[in-house]
C-alpha cells in the first residue's frame, strides 16, 4: 500500500506493509523502518487525547480512528503554522478558550442536577480539542481573531450549565469575532472526532444572547452599512 | 521570556493542574511545562470513575473505602495516607462538581456511582464513561480563570540543585526550537506521570508515558520506592493493548476462554484477574470480554467508547461478537518516594500523580482511585510547595552541570533504538510481567545492562535541530532504560510474591 505525506512544499510517497492498519499505525511504521525524520503528533491511540488530528484527502481526522486506504494523502491541518511535517502550531486555537473565557463563573456546591441536566452539555463535553474543527472553518481561514468552533462550544457548555448564574456576562464575552461571524455552513460538525456540532451550539448562544438583548450586528448595519452621517456602522 | 517562577510544574495532566491551581491560590506565582499540549496527557485516558463514599446507589462509608484500599495494597501501603486520601474523597468530588464536570447523575439529581473491581459498594462517580478526560478539561479550564502560564513542548532534561543540594528549577528541551532552557523556581513539582510504555506495545497507555520525571529525579538523586509494583489491566485488546474499561465488567461483561466458559470471577481485583487470564492464555486459551448479553442499549449508553475502539482495533462489535483481550501493562504504582507533605527525598522536589509514589495504592491499585489521588494530593503537592517556596525566596546560585545534548545527538547510528525499545518491551512483558521467576529476572537485567553499555551506538539518525521527534524519543528511550533498571531492581530485591509483584 502506498501513501503521500506532505513535507515541506513536497507530497512524498511511502510504502506499507501494513494491511488493515490506522493511519497512526502506518505514521509509527514509517517512522520506525523508512523515514525517521518524519514528524506528527500522537498519544493515546483511542481518540481522547486530541493528538493526532492531520488531513486525509483534504478532511479532517483522527489519525488513530482513520483506517489507511491505497493512495491516500496525507496533509497538516489548514489554517494554523506548519511546524514540521503533519505537526501545527496549536497555540493561537487553544488561545481562544481562554478569550472565551470557557470556565465556570459561578463557583457553587452541591448544586441538584438530574439526567436532563447532565444531558444539556453531555456532548459538549466530549470536546477533545482536537483543531479539526479550526482546520475546516471558512471564517477562521480569514479572520484569525474569531474564537472559533471548539471555544464556542466550551462557552456554551459552560453557559448550558445549571450551576453557571452569570449566563449574560458570559454571553457578552462571545459578540466580537464570535457567534455572529459564523457562517453556519456546518465544515466542523462534518469533520468533529467526537460528533459535536458547534454550528448547532453557535446557534444556540444566539437565541440566548437574543433573549439578553445582544443583536446581530450584521442586521444593524442592513441596507448599506452607513450610518446617517455617512460613516459606516458596525 | 521571563523563566523564574516560585512553584514550578512540570507535568500538565490532572495531578499537575491541580497542583498548579492550589500553588496558586497559596500565593505562589506557577509556571507549567508540558511535553505535549494540556490535555492531551494520560488523565484523558481514564474512563471507569473516581472513588469516594458518598453512599449515592447503595449504602458506603469512608471506613469501607479505607479497608478496600488496605485490603488490594497487601500491606505495602501508608494506612495514614490511604486514610487521609479516602477521608478527603468526598471533598475531591464536591469540588470537582463545583467546577463543572458533567459527572453522571442519579434519578434523584445526585453524582451517580457504580461498583468497579475490588470495591465492596457503587463507589466510582463517573462523567459517562470519559471520565479522565472531563476531569481533565474542567481543571484546565480552572488554570486558564486562574491565569496560570503553560507552556507547551517543552521535555524535561534535568533538575537543577544550589550549593545545598536543593533543587532549584530544571533544565528543558524546547522541542519547537531545539533550544535547551533554563527555569529557575524556588520549588518544583514533578507531575509527569508513570512509566507503563517501558512494556513499548504490551501497554494501554499514551506513547509519552516512558517515566521521564521519574529518571530524572532519579538523577538528581531522589529515592524511588516500589517501582516493581506494575499493574496489569485485565482487559486490553488482544493486538493493540487498548484499554476496554473495567466498567465493561463492572456493567456485568464476563471473562470466557476458547470453550466459551467463564473461568474467574470478573470483579476479583486487577492482580487476581490478570494472573488468572495469563494463566488461562499460558495453557494455550484464547480469551475473551463478552458483553453481548448487556444489550445495544446499555453497551451504547454506558460503554459507547469500548464499542468503538474493539470495532476499530479488533475488528469486532462487543453487540454481536466477543471481545479477544489480554492483560496489558496498565498504572505503575512505584515511584518517586514521597512523604506525607507530597515532597521527595530532595529538598526543594515535589512529586504528584503516577510519578509519584505516596504509598495510597501498595502493591496493587484499586480501580477509581488513581482520579482520586490526582486530585487530592495534587492540592496537597501545590499547597505545600507554595509553603516551602515562600521559605526559600532567597536567589540561589545552580551548580548543577547541564546536559550535553549535542553530545547525545551525535551518538553514532549503528543500531536502531527503535527495534531495541520493542525487543525490550516484549522482553519485559515476558520476563518483568505478570509472573516473574529470578531467572528471567536477571536475564531482563542483563538486557538493560547490555542496552546502556553500548548506547552510544544507538543514536538518532536525524540530526536536525527544530521539532526533531526522533530525537526527542530517543531521550525518553534513555528515560526508560533508567527506569527499567529500577524496575527490574526492585523485583530482583523483592523475593516474595505481593499484589503485582508476582514471583515463582
Amino acid at each position: 500500500m502506498k501513501i503521500k505525506i506532505q513535507r515541506d512544499e513536497n507530497l512524498v510517497e511511502y510504502e506499507t506493509g501494513l494491511e488493515s492498519a490506522t493511519l497512526l499505525e502506518v505514521l509509527i511504521d514509517i517512522k520506525h523502518h523508512s523515514d525517521k525524520s518524519l514528524a506528527f503528533s500522537s498519544g493515546c491511540r483511542s481518540s481522547v487525547c486530541g493528538s493526532c488530528s492531520m488531513r486525509v484527502n483534504d478532511v479532517e481526522v483522527l489519525a488513530c480512528s482513520y483506517k489507511v486506504q491505497n493512495g491516500d494523502v496525507i496533509t497538516p491541518l489548514n489554517n494554523m503554522p506548519v511546524v514540521r511535517d503533519l505537526v501545527v502550531d496549536m497555540e493561537k486555537a487553544y488561545s481562544f478558550n481562554k478569550k472565551a473565557k470557557a470556565w465556570l463563573s459561578t463557583l457553587s456546591s452541591g448544586v441538584a442536577l438530574d439526567g436532563s441536566d447532565e444531558k444539556a452539555n453531555e456532548l459538549q463535553s466530549d470536546c477533545i480539542l482536537c483543531g479539526s474543527c479550526y482546520s475546516a472553518c471558512p471564517v477562521y481561514a480569514v479572520n484569525g481573531e474569531f474564537i472559533g468552533p471548539f471555544s464556542l462550544t466550551r462557552a456554551w457548555k459552560y453557559v448550558s450549565d445549571k450551576r453557571e448564574n452569570t449566563e449574560q456576562e458570559k454571553l457578552g464575552e462571545l459578540q466580537q469575532d464570535g457567534i455572529w461571524d459564523c457562517t453556519l455552513c456546518n465544515n466542523c460538525t462534518v469533520v468533529c472526532p467526537q460528533n459535536i456540532s458547534s454550528k448547532a451550539d453557535i446557534e444556540k448562544l444566539r437565541m440566548k444572547s437574543a433573549q439578553y438583548g445582544f443583536m446581530d450586528p450584521n442586521f444593524s448595519s442592513f441596507g448599506g452599512g452607513f450610518g446617517f452621517d455617512g460613516s459606516p456602522s458596525f | 521570556m521571563n523563566n523564574r517562577c516560585d512553584v514550578l510544574v512540570i507535568g500538565a495532566g490532572g495531578a499537575g493542574l491541580t497542583a498548579a491551581l492550589h500553588a496558586k491560590e497559596s500565593g505562589a506565582d506557577v509556571m507549567v511545562l508540558t511535553k505535549e499540549y494540556p490535555t492531551r496527557s494520560q488523565t484523558c485516558m481514564a474512563q471507569g470513575g473516581m472513588n469516594a463514599a458518598l453512599g449515592n446507589a447503595g449504602e458506603d462509608s469512608v471506613e469501607d473505602h479505607i479497608a478496600n484500599t488496605l485490603k488490594s495494597a497487601q500491606g505495602e501501603a501508608d494506612e495514614e495516607a490511604i486514610r487521609f486520601m479516602c477521608s478527603e474523597a468526598p471533598n475531591a468530588v464536591e469540588w470537582l462538581d463545583s467546577i463543572g464536570v458533567c459527572f453522571s447523575r442519579t434519578k434523584d439529581a445526585k453524582i451517580a456511582q457504580r461498583t468497579l473491581g475490588g470495591a465492596s459498594a457503587p463507589r466510582a462517580c463517573y462523567a459517562q464513561d470519559y471520565t479522565g478526560l472531563k476531569i481533565l478539561h474542567t481543571i484546565y479550564d480552572r488554570c486558564l480563570e486562574a491565569d496560570i502560564e503553560m507552556r507547551n513542548e517543552k521535555y524535561l532534561l534535568g533538575l537543577l540543585k544550589d550549593k545545598k543540594g536543593s533543587v532549584c528549577g530544571a533544565e528543558v528541551l524546547d522541542i519547537h526550537s531545539g533550544e535547551v532552557e533554563i527555569y529557575e523556581a524556588n520549588a518544583v513539582i514533578l507531575a509527569s506521570g508513570g512509566y507503563s510504555r517501558i512494556y513499548d506495545k504490551n501497554s494501554t497507555n499514551s506513547t509519552a508515558s516512558t517515566g521521564d520525571g521519574i529518571a530524572v529525579a532519579a538523577r538528581a538523586g531522589a529515592k524511588l520506592i516500589d517501582m516493581e509494583f506494575v499493574q496489569f489491566h485485565p482487559t486490553g485488546l488482544k493486538n493493540s493493548s487498548i484499554l476496554i474499561s473495567e466498567s465493561a465488567r463492572g456493567e456485568g461483561g464476563h471473562l470466557l476462554n476458547s470453550k466459551g466458559e467463564r473461568f474467574t470471577n470478573e470483579l476479583a481485583p486487577r492482580d487476581v484477574l490478570s494472573r488468572a487470564i495469563n494463566n488461562a492464555i499460558q495453557k494455550g486459551e484464547d480469551v475473551f470480554l463478552d458483553i453481548r448479553h448487556l444489550g445495544e442499549t446499555l453497551i451504547d449508553e454506558g460503554l459507547p467508547q469500548e464499542r468503538k475502539l474493539a470495532k476499530l482495533y479488533e475488528n469486532v462489535d462487543p453487540v454481536h461478537e466477543i471481545i479477544p483481550i489480554r492483560p496489558v501493562a496498565h498504572y505503575t504504582m512505584g515511584g518517586i518516594e514521597v512523604d506525607h507533605k507530597s515532597a521527595s527525598s530532595v529538598q526543594g522536589l515535589f512529586a504528584c500523580g503516577e510519578c509519584a509514589n505516596h504509598r495510597v495504592h501498595g502493591a496493587n491499585r484499586l480501580g477509581g482511585n488513581s482520579l482520586l489521588e490526582i486530585v487530592v494530593f495534587g492540592k496537597e503537592a501545590g499547597k505545600n510547595a507554595a509553603l516551602y517556596a515562600k521559605e526559600h525566596t532567597e536567589n540561589r546560585e545552580q551548580i548543577s552541570t547541564l546536559t550535553d545534548i549535542q553530545k547525545i545527538k551525535e551518538y553514532e547510528n549503528s543500531l536502531d533504538f527503535y527495534v531495541k525499545k520493542e525487543e525490550l518491551g516484549n522482553l519485559f512483558y515476558k520476563n518483568v510481567g505478570i509472573v516473574r521467576t529470578k531467572e528471567q529476572l536477571k536475564e531482563a537485567l542483563d538486557a538493560v545492562k547490555e542496552i546502556k553499555a553500548n548506547v552510544h551506538k544507538y543514536g538518532v539518525s536525524d540530526k536536525s535541530k527544530e521539532y526533531n521527534t526522533n530525537f526527542v524519543e530517543f531521550l525518553e528511550f534513555l528515560n526508560t532504560l533508567d527506569v527499567c533498571e529500577a524496575v527490574v531492581s526492585g523485583a530482583l530485591g523483592r523475593e516474595v510474591s505481593c499484589g503485582a509483584h508476582y514471583i515463582v
